[in-house]
């Protein structure tokens, strides 16, 4: 109640001033007036009664002030007389004003814009109601931690648990929309009828799929991505009503799934659909296959107040359940179940968690190179702060001045700083999308706006309290004294510690970017076993009366299409290619060599990479043939089954041995194939290959062997690589109409294989990137701090080194003696971020590649490098110093 | 003569103030001159600490201020003791008894 009042009062004296003035003007009036009149009832004359009140009952101007002044609201009243001043401050600066504005600016917006993905990324709960009690699912399969479901397993699972409110599956599958004007080729995912209602996802019309639908022989339904909805149908509510025709079959359309819709998982190849179809109603013989898998993961709920260690451990019951009822396909097999936000987050977060890191040192370089900007002009008002104290200013006044005046400065800079991370974050993410999980849910909102905030207020306080001190504290005869030309040598101690820490983190910075960049040559220099330059992949898709042709009449389809394909002008080679593709689509096969022991189980074989391809598929990859001969057109289904095996399979299961000649065995599949060559291995993974993984061992098979009835696979869509003479050169276009000129076929997807391995090393070139910008506005602001530090310090010495010369000192030793200065600031700082980057850089461990976090060259480099700039840094007011004129100096004394 | 606030005992210049006004509504000049009458001529109170003590007591919310005219028909600002006030004063009138006693209590043990 009280404090109400003193609030509104408060405000009314600072809204409505004059007003409040007038008032205690008129009460103080009107109490002289009274005082005044009884003195005269005594007898005094006007003006006598009136020299009496005054000094019985003091001055009423003081009065005045001391009612004025007692309020909070004067308190803000003398702030913002500070910013005012503060202001005209800074008006009367404007180079000062501009450099710590935009250094604050560069610092705060960084550090917003790195927050803004970290809070994107990792801080944000999942778009989805109670998110915590969902898990992601897959099956572990020695030697594989984490592999795909078998349907009826994922059925098992669902139907015995107890501990779950719901699990749904999923898969991606591709589907030709054909019938409503131009043929598409269309990205579908196939999922659980559950799947929907346990993420929370309400369609935007129609409803989700019905468990009945969700089964084989259900009606067949789809339901359309909103965007597919909006683009090809004009969002038109009657889609409801209408037919699909997918892959030559019609699908009723009941529902329209929301734009906002957002799911993925690392490593399970979720993947946002154009069209969802119910995944139990696929009827493919794999389906029903216990030791299929299908490529289908899953995603569950559990129930209130379950603890993840129960579901695991309800999980793990089942699936020794289901190995002992079906030893055959999962023996070994188990359950393997993870909270979804890290399936989402995935491994990410030791990067972002380094570049937070690292831009927070960002952020302190820029505070301490403000502060020490603020300490070098507080020097040069230190006359003025001598005069306020002189006149009764108290020291926590003065600070208090110091601290307004830089809050301001932190607020232009904040406000400019959001803006920078508003163009940072949007560039960032514009130009590295593959990079980051989640880039969807980053956006600038509250959290990361209340982050600037106090990043902004922390910095005022950062930088402005220690020059504030420094000022507070002078000596008030020695400043009046000794007039402009200001203190001592205790600001000057001050700023080399600002600037020493300032070095060392740009040192440790650098040496962060540095082992980036080692890593990142090293995996460019890393060969993937192909030569990637001059080669193209797409996929063509068939049209769907293609599902009803004969194999054969499928398989000379496919001939023709490589033959246009060919013939298109600037081909050099070109290929099919089915099954596994280098950094673009995996795909294993169990395996056993001809006359060695048979493994009782599927489960036991070993896997091999298997790559379905056309005879040129060598020549286009530049992949080497080591031994016999690549596949060739007469290998076909008149002739021996052959495969080609890749230098790693011969290394490891023929070792010292010719394999070529040699029988091999493939799961689900009858004759075995006769090794006609080895050819050098090709990085399946990405450039990291085997850093990340164990080498794989690689098979090539002939796509004219496939058997009719696998030829089905063919017969929907194929995946087609190409050399070209010259980048560009054919466009895509030109290839894309020498494919359609021919009937319904759609050729899309077109990638160069540079980019692919580009992509495949995505998420660490991001991260070299930012680390290289943070360091090199480090090493930027670091220059301007060594530049600004000795360049006050020579200004303050040019009397000494007047006298220096004047005594005969040669010019060549003042440089020597300036630059020596410098040297061993920097060499100081150094030797620290040194030290400081050996315990540091030990965290980034997992992002390097083939580099130690200690690597010596980086360091030696590093160190180097910053002493180069530092002195370079130095050299300018040295060479000031040099040319300081003797008497010049000496008489301005 | 003590004609000096900051040498009244501290707080008390707000009690004396709220005993003033406990006996009628009163304006600043008619509340100094009280004072100065009650005390027998030993406070005399300086303009500039009785204005910030009401404005003090006025956002405590202890009195409460209104434009009035004065029986010399002169324009003033009377104050007035609130409810709240009058209980404080009650309270700071026992609490400053009690005090006293036992100040004088000990003053005058032997």
């Amino acid at each position: 109640m009280s404090s109400l009042r003193n609030l509104v009062d408060g405000l009314r004296s600072l809204v409505r001033k004059e007003k409040v003035c007038q008032e205690l003007d008129e009460e103080l009036d009107g109490f002289l007036e009274m005082a005044i009149e009884e003195k005269m009832k005594e007898g005094m004359s006007r003006q006598e009664a009136g020299r009496a009140v005054r000094l019985e009952r003091g001055s009423f101007e003081v009065a005045k002030e001391l009612v004025g002044s007692t309020g909070w609201e004067s308190f803000v009243e003398t702030i913002w007389q500070d910013l005012r001043f503060g202001l005209r401050m800074f008006r009367k600066n404007p180079g000062f004003t501009a450099v710590a504005v935009l250094t604050l600016a560069l610092g705060i917006g960084a550090n917003t814009a790195i927050f803004t993905v970290v809070n994107g990324v990792l801080l944000n709960p999942l778009p989805y109601p109670h998110p915590e009690q969902m898990v992601s699912l897959a099956e572990t399969l020695p030697p594989y931690p984490q592999f795909a479901i078998s349907y009826p397993n994922f059925l098992d699972w669902a139907r015995m648990n107890r501990t779950f409110q719901a699990m749904a599956a999923y898969r991606q599958n591709n589907f030709n929309l054909t019938g409503s004007g131009e043929a598409q080729r269309l990205k579908a995912t196939q999922v659980s009828a559950a799947f929907f209602p346990l993420l929370g996802v309400e369609p935007v019309i129609g409803r989700n799929f019905s468990p009945e639908e969700d089964k084989p022989g259900g009606e067949p339904v789809v339901m359309l991505s909103e965007g597919l909805w909006k683009s090809r149908f004009g969002g038109a509510p009657e889609i409801l009503q209408k037919t699909l025709i997918l892959d030559g079959t019609g699908y009723r359309v009941i529902g329209v799934v929301p734009m906002d819709f957002y799911f993925c998982c690392e490593n399970t190849n979720f993947r946002l659909g154009d069209v969802y179809l119910p995944v139990g109603a696929w009827n493919v013989p794999w389906m029903h296959d216990r030791g299929a898998h299908p490529g289908l993961f899953a995603v569950g709920r559990v129930k209130t107040g379950v603890t993840l260690e129960q579901a695991r451990a309800e999980l793990n019951t089942i699936a020794q359940n289901l190995s002992t009822a079906y030893p055959d396909s999962d023996k070994n097999a188990g359950i393997v179940l993870a909270p979804l936000k890290e399936q989402m987050v995935g491994n990410v977060r030791p990067v972002l968690l380094m570049l937070l890191a690292a831009v927070g040192f960002v952020f302190v370089i820029c505070c301490v190179n403000v502060a020490s900007l603020l300490l070098a002009r507080s020097t040069a008002r230190a006359r003025e702060f001598a005069l306020r104290a002189a006149i009764g200013a108290t020291r926590g006044r003065t600070i208090r001045q110091l601290l307004v005046e830089s809050a301001g400065l932190a607020v232009a800079g904040g406000a400019l700083g959001l803006l920078v991370a508003l163009w940072g974050t949007r560039a960032g993410l514009a130009a590295l999308p593959q990079a980051l999980p989640r880039a969807n849910d980053i956006r600038l909102d509250p959290h990361a706006l209340l982050f600037t905030l106090t990043v902004s207020v922390l910095a005022s306080l950062l930088f402005g309290l220690a020059p504030a001190w420094q000022a507070s504290r002078a000596d008030l005869n020695e400043m009046l004294k000794e007039g402009e030309r200001g203190t001592g040598a205790g600001g000057h101690g001050m700023q080399s510690a600002f600037v020493a820490v300032e070095m060392a983190l740009t040192v440790v910075l650098l040496i962060g970017a540095g082992l980036m960049i080692r890593s990142l040559t090293r995996l460019w220099s890393v060969s993937p076993g192909f030569d990637s330059q001059n080669v193209l992949t797409f996929t063509v898709a068939l049209p769907a009366s293609a599902a009803k042709e004969t194999p054969n009449q499928v398989r000379a389809t496919v001939d023709r299409i490589t033959d246009a394909i060919a013939a298109v002008p600037g081909v050099t080679a070109v290929a099919i290619t089915d099954g596994a593709f280098p950094m673009n689509g995996d795909s294993d096969v169990g395996f056993w060599i001809e006359g060695r022991p048979k493994p009782s189980t599927q489960r036991e074989m070993p896997n091999a990479v298997n790559y379905i391809v056309g005879p040129d598929y060598l020549k286009v990859m530049g992949i080497p043939l080591r031994l016999g001969r690549f596949l060739t057109t007469q290998d076909n289904l008149h002739s021996p089954f052959v495969a080609v095996i890749d230098e790693h399979f011969a290394a490891q299961y023929f070792p010292n041995q010719n394999p070529v000649g040699e029988h091999l065995n493939l799961a689900g599949f009858d004759p075995p194939l006769e090794i006609v060559g080895v050819v050098g291995h090709a990085n399946q993974r990405g450039l990291d290959e085997n850093e990340s993984s164990p080498a794989t061992v690689q098979i090539y098979e002939p796509v004219a062997q496939i058997p009719d009835e696998y030829i089905s696979l063919l017969a929907k869509a194929e995946g087609f690589v190409i050399r070209t003479q010259a980048p560009n050169h054919p466009t895509t276009s030109a290839i894309r109409h020498a494919i359609e000129a021919n009937s319904q076929q759609v050729a899309y997807n077109f990638a160069p294989m540079e980019g692919l391995v580009a992509d495949s090393v995505a998420d660490r070139r991001f991260t070299m990137i930012l680390m290289s910008v943070f360091a090199g506005l480090a090493l930027l602001l670091a220059s301007i701090g060594i530049y600004g530090v000795t360049a006050y310090v020579v200004g303050r010495q040019t009397h000494e080194i007047g006298i220096r010369l004047a005594l005969g000192a040669e010019r060549r030793d003042v440089l020597r003696m300036v630059l020596g200065k410098g040297a061993k600031l920097a060499f100081v700082s150094v030797a620290l971020g040194l030290c400081a980057a050996l315990g540091l850089t030990r965290l980034m461990a997992s992002v390097l590649f083939s580099v130690t976090a200690h690597d010596p060259l980086t360091y030696v480099v590093v160190a180097f490098l910053l002493m180069v700039v530092a002195l370079a840094a130095c050299y300018m007011p040295a060479r000031r110093a040099m040319r300081v004129d003797p008497m010049v100096s000496l008489r301005y004394e | 003569m003590v004609d000096e606030s900051s040498d009244l005992v501290q707080g008390t210049l707000d009690m004396l103030i709220l005993k003033t006004l406990a006996l009628e509504p009163m304006h600043g000049y008619g509340i100094a001159a009280r004072l100065e009458q009650m005390s027998g001529g030993t406070f005399r109170i300086n303009a500039g600490s009785l204005f910030v003590a009401l404005q003090r007591l006025r956002r405590a919310g202890l009195i409460r201020s209104e434009w009035k005219a004065t029986e010399n028909s002169r324009r003033a600002k009377y104050y007035t003791l609130t409810q709240q006030g009058r209980k404080r004063f009650d309270v700071e009138t026992r609490e400053w008894g009690r005090q006293v006693a036992a100040i004088t209590r000990i003053l005058e043990a032997s």
